[in-house]
């Protein structure tokens, strides 16, 4: 019998007390993280395997999930990355000409817990109105003192390093050896589809740990270099604005996206933020400051560089080139006189829309250019 | 950039009357843009015939031309107006094929009117279908294998290559009329010169069939800085091959991955931007092989649309109102989203729930018409519904429909879903037909035993629906088994959209007995706002719909409340004028102070624009769903006479469960459907009545024939629009009828009242307070009796009718008004013969006649009752006399008949139309001619009229054959009344009949050669030639009267039409008439 009455009854306790009934879709261990919700109403194997939600109990707001299953071509890593999903159905079976297994099986397997029958709409607008906080998926109809134990003992995302968490730990290479360009990414939690995009602009990427020294990229003498995107708190990575600065000044053209866009902003004086419940979805609107273009992007985000249209405080080497219509934050930045590009949004979309996409020919033209 | 600052007055063309594939939905995106465009500063002027709208109401625009929206009339008015602009886009196909017609005959360039919103080489791109397929071609985007043919010959060489099935779309015609799929050469042929006939360009396309591809739409919008969002997803149900206006549709989409769903919306920015939209919204509909995913085009229509009005309520996106703001200059950043308030409307929305359309059809009127579902539309109307799920939502739509259905539920009987057995091979059979009841068909199929693949292979319908649908089945026998009822199990069911009904019947209950134990467990549904982001952004705009949820969202402001319940889905009988009443009645209420509450289920409609009333809550009409929020909201009452007969229905449960009618008691309506106690009440009154008598058995019905005397009139007791009402002239005529119109039992009883034979029939609309009861107009109807008056063509004030008699109607509706203690609005019809006035019909709530009394005296009627409803008295609302206007208003009804081509156009006691047209002039005959024009009916100024009578009618068209031959028309008629109108000094030609041999009748029609036909029924042994006769002239779209009053009607028509220049005058200008004689009156 599948009808939910008959599944095992779960939770979701929140570091304010407030708890959420629903129903565990399979047996799994709790899970401790973040909570926050993405409003992407498709896409949730590109989101559950985006190395950015690591640490991350992802509250989905699209209300049915799992209904085309999931498949080898649209992960954007080698497997999911969250530490928990809040859904409100789970879908039991799946139909699509690409799908290749159902999630619920696949989510069991790599032992992340899903809630279900949560009212998810309930759990958005009270993040919404508190603010993303530390919670927990557990077992059973009122909250354990275990489960409060392990929520104590969750770390507060503020002051998480968890991009050197998720980086490759050795270099690889993506794309033909023959290409023309030659890129390095720095990981810090690089989704795949930026990877497919460069290749699909004529580059091989070379991807290295987030930690690698500047001078190792130098000497390999790249045609540009690229900051991915990635978990937790840039202000932790204290590692990479040295490093940025130092291959900046040598001239190279640099494309930060997300984390990477955050990492460029403290490079060069400026101070990133958390955001009260952060931007995570495929509907937001970002104004081209430059023309006036309004672009749907994707975003993922729980911390922003501050600032405004008005400008970067600390700053000054930066200027602002994209906006966020919603509340006005920063979305991009380009460094007034090297090639450093940033965009906080998500260019490769996977999931979202990509009316940004032509930034990554925009940044080979930088290329061609350095 | 801000509005244009160069525009000052803008023409909007509407959609004019209610037809399949263009309904009510263009009321709601005309009053929209209106407002949108007035809030700017802009002059706005609209034509529109259709009176039953909103956006006919004097308010709405600075100037209201209820004219024909024809290029002629919009041209006059042009003329007259001289505005700067055209907004051509809010109107459905009907005002974009006359933007575009003004556009080609220099009358846009002559008077210096730009077309905005649209420009007219976009339209052209869009609508033709060769230039629409090199157009994709170009932006590398794939169209149905499809070649143009403008003759049958093409269209020959054309089939050789696509092969059988061929799918056949007529360019430029609305809701793919004309078009269909053909299967083997003789249906191709069929309809390729059906198809090439009424395209206006005479051109059809001609596809290879995507038969069970998925089919998807996407509501898309584009700013003049090349700013493009999608509004919204919609998958539908129905794999292709039905029509996406008949399909079950679901919003968001589904079952697309995110990769495959970004590849739509690639190839929907790059469409709208190849065509050239440059300020506006299209619609863009796509086909997916399920088994690769390859992607083809199917069609875009750069214009709002039905899917657009469902998407925006779907979303809360308000396409036309945004639409409007964008033709007139701003970018979708400089608009605020209405629901937030708080960010751009340059986003796109995001949906936590799901969404579901449900189609209504009504196949029951239109009994020779095939109910197979193709690519021409043939629904009239649709429910739409928001659950948190795919489960919940549907079944909330299907209880919306008020089909009988309490959700996914068989029918009673096999043959309620369309079958004769439920064997396996007959099940199989059905299924591979999309009909309306497929979707039950369906769960019968999977209680039979028939599994998921199997029926998805002979469906097509994606698995994963299948799958959805068969959790609510385990669900149902989980539930039907347990040995107690739990309160988490009812919460469980209740969650997958189960209503209470429902789950009376899997254990065997009353639905009184479910509901109270629900409430007993405390189980009742929570209010979700649609938001347009999911909760991201604060919103405060109570657009509600319910869900078994935890969260409620829908606080109670401690206002004073009124519920207004809407009239759901539209339905033949059951239009837009219900809606219209609705909305009058809350605009009113909300000026008086009250927190307005309405409640409905159709998005077609303007009652259901998220800020038309305080708050909407998006529900099914049902007794249960209205219970909750009425509990929820604790209103000083409830408004049930303004909706038809969706809330009048509610009125008896409503009332036991103790919640206060606003008005007319709840047994005062009863009275007026009870025959025997309101018999009473006319005796008493001295008002006479045919007689009648109600019978429970066949032969009670003989019997009470025989002593009324036939013919009589019988119909079920209870119905709606006349449903299988017949007039009977024998005996054994009355016993076929039940055998094939309607059933008689000790449950349902049938009706049977005289027939009063060559009787003329009028309908008195009146408002009381309780105390004083004031006319609102008495409409003469054009037809003789025995035609349903919603079909009958009516003229206000009466034109030939005694005054004596117009005073004895007006006398007795004072009368029945104070003894049913009406308050609000009564509906009497009379019918008047030998100088005695019967009372056929009373109804003690709006009527469809409302929108049009109240357009034709300048008082909105519905306003002014809802003010009666809460005690004021028409003292205090300020209206206290008749008014007669000082000149004529014509109303027409439209018929679907060109969509249901097997079915006689024939009128009768069974209302079959769909909208209906009004016509303002200040003589008879002009204001005729007008509704005839309005309602596609043009009268010929000259030509060649045949007529074909019956011996009867030979001594009435006498005088009018007269009158057509002095003004120079030529006469045809069959035989014998060639040689009767001859003999009678008129020159009349012999045609032969159709059975006679040829040339015959049909030959001329089908010719060219004849303008107007004039037939009357010959009897039965005619009956065939008659209805070729009929089907003839709809197909040649020749002119025709199947009444002697209309004939005569139209003789004074074209009367009038030759002897003066057409001209058009605005309603602000009729009503100024009608104060000035008031003024007049007053002062005598």
């Amino acid at each position: 019998m599948t009808v939910a009455a008959e599944r095992r009854q779960g939770f979701l306790l929140l570091e304010d007390g407030t708890l959420f009934h629903g129903r565990l879709v399979a047996e799994a261990a709790p899970a401790v993280a973040e909570v926050v919700f993405t409003t992407n109403m498709s896409g949730y194997q590109e989101v559950f395997t985006d190395p950015s939600y690591r640490g991350q109990i992802v509250v989905m707001t699209a209300p049915m999930i799992g209904n085309y299953g999931v498949n080898d071509e649209d992960g954007e890593s080698g497997g999911p990355q969250v530490s928990g999903i809040v859904v409100r159905d789970m879908s039991r079976s799946y139909s699509n000409w690409r799908g290749d297994r159902d999630l619920s099986s696949w989510l069991a397997e790599a032992g992340i817990p899903v809630l279900s029958d949560v009212d998810t709409r309930q759990l958005t607008r009270h993040l919404r109105s508190s603010g993303v906080m530390r919670g927990v998926i557990g077992v059973g109809h009122a909250a354990t003192d275990d489960a409060r134990a392990m929520l104590d003992a969750c770390p507060s995302m503020i002051g998480l390093d968890l991009a050197s968490v998720v980086s490759a730990k050795t270099e690889y290479s993506w794309g033909g050896p023959t290409a023309s360009k030659h890129i390095v990414a720095y990981d810090f939690g690089i989704k795949r589809n930026i990877l497919r995009l460069f290749e699909s602009e004529g580059c091989r990427v070379t991807v290295v740990p987030s930690n690698t020294p500047p001078e190792a990229v130098l000497e390999r003498e790249p045609d540009g270099v690229f900051l991915a995107n990635g978990p937790g708190d840039p202000a932790a990575v204290t590692y990479a604005p040295a490093t940025i600065r130092t291959i900046a000044q040598k001239g190279i053209p640099i494309l930060g996206i997300c984390l990477g866009h955050q990492l460029v902003g403290l490079s060069f004086g400026a101070s990133t933020e958390k955001l009260p419940y952060g931007h995570r979805g495929g509907n937001h609107p970002v104004r081209e400051l430059a023309t006036g273009k309004v672009l749907i992007t994707s975003q993922n985000h729980g911390f922003a560089v501050s600032g405004s249209e008005q400008g970067i405080p600390g700053a000054p080497e930066l200027e602002v080139t994209h906006i966020n219509l919603n509340d006005g934050t920063i979305e991009g930045m380009r460094h007034r006189e090297l090639p450093v590009f940033c965009v906080q949004y998500h260019p490769e979309a996977a999931p979202g829309p990509h009316d940004a996409r032509p930034l990554f020919s925009e940044f080979m033209t930088a290329l061609g250019e350095g | 950039m801000p509005r244009r600052s160069d525009l000052h007055k803008i023409l909007v063309i509407g959609s004019g009357p209610i037809v399949i594939g263009q309904a009510a939905e263009f009321d709601y995106s005309g009053t929209q843009a209106a407002r949108a465009l007035r809030e700017e500063g802009y002059e706005v002027v609209l034509i529109n015939s259709n009176p039953a709208t909103i956006m006919t109401d004097g308010e709405i625009a600075d100037r209201t031309y209820i004219e024909p929206v024809t290029p002629e009339y919009a041209e006059l008015v042009i003329a007259r107006e001289r505005p700067d602009a055209l907004l051509p886009t809010m109107g459905g196909q009907t005002a974009l094929n006359v933007a575009m017609e003004l556009s080609a005959r220099g009358v846009l360039a002559r008077y210096g009117v730009e077309l905005i919103g649209a420009k007219a080489r976009a339209i052209e791109v869009a609508e033709d279908r060769q230039e629409f397929a090199a157009a994709m071609q170009r932006i590398g985007l794939k169209v149905p294998q499809g070649r143009i043919a403008h003759s049958w010959e093409e269209a020959q060489s054309i089939a050789e290559f696509t092969g059988y099935p061929a799918i056949i779309r007529p360019s430029f015609t609305l809701g793919g009329s004309g078009g269909g799929i053909a299967y083997n050469r003789e249906e191709y042929e069929d309809i390729v010169r059906r198809g090439l006939a009424a395209s206006p360009s005479s051109q059809v396309l001609i596809e290879r069939s995507l038969l069970g591809w998925k089919e998807f739409e996407l509501e898309v919008m584009r700013d003049h800085a090349d700013n493009v969002v999608i509004v919204c997803s919609i998958e539908n149900f129905d794999p292709m091959g039905v029509h996406t206006g008949d399909s079950i549709t679901v919003a968001p989409a589904m079952t697309l991955t995110d990769r495959e769903y970004q590849i739509m919306r690639d190839a929907a920015c790059a469409v709208i931007r190849e065509i050239g939209v440059e300020a506006g919204g299209c619609n863009i509909q796509f086909a997916v092989n399920p088994l690769d995913g390859e992607m083809i085009v199917i069609e875009m229509n750069p214009r709002v649309s039905r899917s657009s009005a469902l998407a925006s309520k779907a979303t809360g996106f308000p396409i036309a109102r945004i639409g409007a703001k964008l033709a007139i200059g701003y970018r979708l950043d400089e608009i605020p989203n209405d629901i937030t308030k708080t960010t751009p409307a340059s986003f796109e929305p995001v949906l936590d729930y799901v969404v579901v359309k449900c189609p209504r059809f009504a196949f029951e009127k239109f009994a020779k018409a095939s109910p197979i579902l193709t690519t021409q539309m043939k629904s009239v109307g649709e429910s739409m519904a928001i659950g948190r799920t795919f489960k919940e939502a549907l079944q909330k739509g299907l209880r919306a429909l008020e089909i009988g259905r309490a959700g996914w539920e068989i029918g009673a009987r096999l043959a309620d879903d369309r079958l004769s057995d439920d064997s396996i091979e007959s099940l199989r059979g059905a299924l591979s037909t999309p009909t309306p009841e497929r979707i039950f068909q369906i769960k019968r199929a999977m209680i039979a035993g028939m599994s998921l693949d199997q029926i998805h292979e002979i469906t097509a319908i994606d698995r994963w629906f299948l799958d959805q649908l068969l959790e609510l089945i385990e669900a149902e026998r989980w539930f039907a088994g347990l040995t107690a009822i739990e309160p988490d199990h009812v919460r469980q069911m209740k969650r997958l959209g189960f209503s209470d009904r429902q789950l009376a019947e899997f254990r065997g209950e009353t639905e009184a007995a479910a509901r109270e134990r629900r409430w007993r467990m405390g189980i009742r549904p929570v209010y979700k706002m649609v938001d347009t982001c999911a909760g991201e952004f604060p919103s405060s705009t109570p657009y509600l719909y319910s869900s078994y949820d935890v969260e409620n969202e829908s606080p109670r402001t401690g206002r004073k409340s009124v519920i207004i319940l809407g009239s759901g889905p539209n339905r033949i009988g059951q239009g837009v004028e219900f809606d219209y009443m609705c909305v009058r009645a809350v605009l009113a209420l909300r000026e008086q102070g009250y927190e307005t509450i309405m409640i409905n289920s159709n998005p077609e409609t303007v009652s259901t624009d998220y800020d038309t009333s305080d708050k909407l809550y998006f529900e099914p009409l049902t007794l249960e769903d209205v219970l909750e929020i009425v509990h929820r909201e604790r209103p000083l009452g409830v408004i049930v006479q303004l909706g038809g007969q969706t809330p009048l229905k509610l009125t008896k449960g409503l009332g036991e469960a103790g919640v206060t009618i606003l008005g007319t008691s709840p047994e005062s309506i009863d009275i007026a459907e009870d025959r025997k106690r309101f018999e009473a009440i006319a005796r008493d009154l001295g008002i006479r009545q045919p007689d009648a008598g109600t019978a429970t058995s066949v032969e009670d019905a003989a019997d009470a024939a025989a002593r009324i005397g036939y013919p009589v009139l019988v119909r079920p007791s209870y119905v709606l629009g006349g449903r299988a009402m017949q007039i009977v002239y024998d005996e054994p005529s009355l016993r076929e009828y039940f055998e094939t119109a309607a059933r008689v039992s000790e449950e349902r009883p049938v009706l049977i009242d005289r027939f009063l034979e060559d009787a003329f029939e009028a309908d008195v609309d009146a408002v009381s307070d309780g105390e004083t009861v004031v006319i609102g107009g008495v409409m003469q109807h054009i037809e003789d009796a025995g035609i349903h008056s919603g079909d009958s063509a009516c003229v206000l004030p009466p034109y030939r009718i005694d005054e004596s008699d117009i005073d004895a109607m007006k006398r007795h509706t004072v009368a029945l008004a104070k003894a049913l203690g009406v308050v609000g609005l009564i509906n009497v019809q009379f019918a008047v013969k030998d100088g005695i006035v019967y009372v056929l019909e009373v109804n003690p709530r709006g009527s469809r006649t409302i929108p049009f009394v109240s357009k034709a005296i300048g008082v909105p009627l519905a306003s002014v009752a809802a003010r009666v409803m809460l005690g004021e008295t028409l003292e205090d609302v300020g209206f206290t006399r008749e008014i007669v206007p000082p000149f004529v208003s014509v109303k027409e009804a439209v018929f679907p008949f060109t969509k249901f081509r097997e079915f006689d156009p024939l009128l009768g006691p069974e209302m079959r139309s769909t909208g209906e047209v009004m016509g303002i002039s200040d003589s008879f005959g002009s204001a005729f001619a007008k509704a005839q024009l309005s309602a596609d009916n043009a009268l010929p100024l000259d030509g060649t009229i045949f007529i074909t009578v019956n011996d009867g009618d030979k001594p009435t068209v006498t005088p009018i054959a007269r009158r057509f031959h002095e003004m120079g028309f030529h006469l045809y008629a069959t035989d014998g009344t060639a040689r009767y109108l001859t003999r009678r000094g008129i020159p009349t030609r012999a045609i032969r009949k159709v059975h006679e041999g040829r040339p015959n009748g049909l030959d001329l029609l089908k010719n060219g050669d004849i303008q107007l036909l004039i037939n009357t029924p010959l009897g039965k042994h005619a009956q065939f030639d008659d209805y070729q006769l009929r089907q003839a002239a709809i197909g040649q779209r020749v002119s025709y009267t199947t009444t002697m009053s209309a004939a005569s009607a139209a003789c004074d028509a074209i009367l009038s039409l030759r002897s003066r220049a057409a001209s058009v005058r605005s309603l602000q200008e009729w009503h100024e008439m009608v104060r000035e004689e008031g003024l007049a009156q007053e002062q005598l």
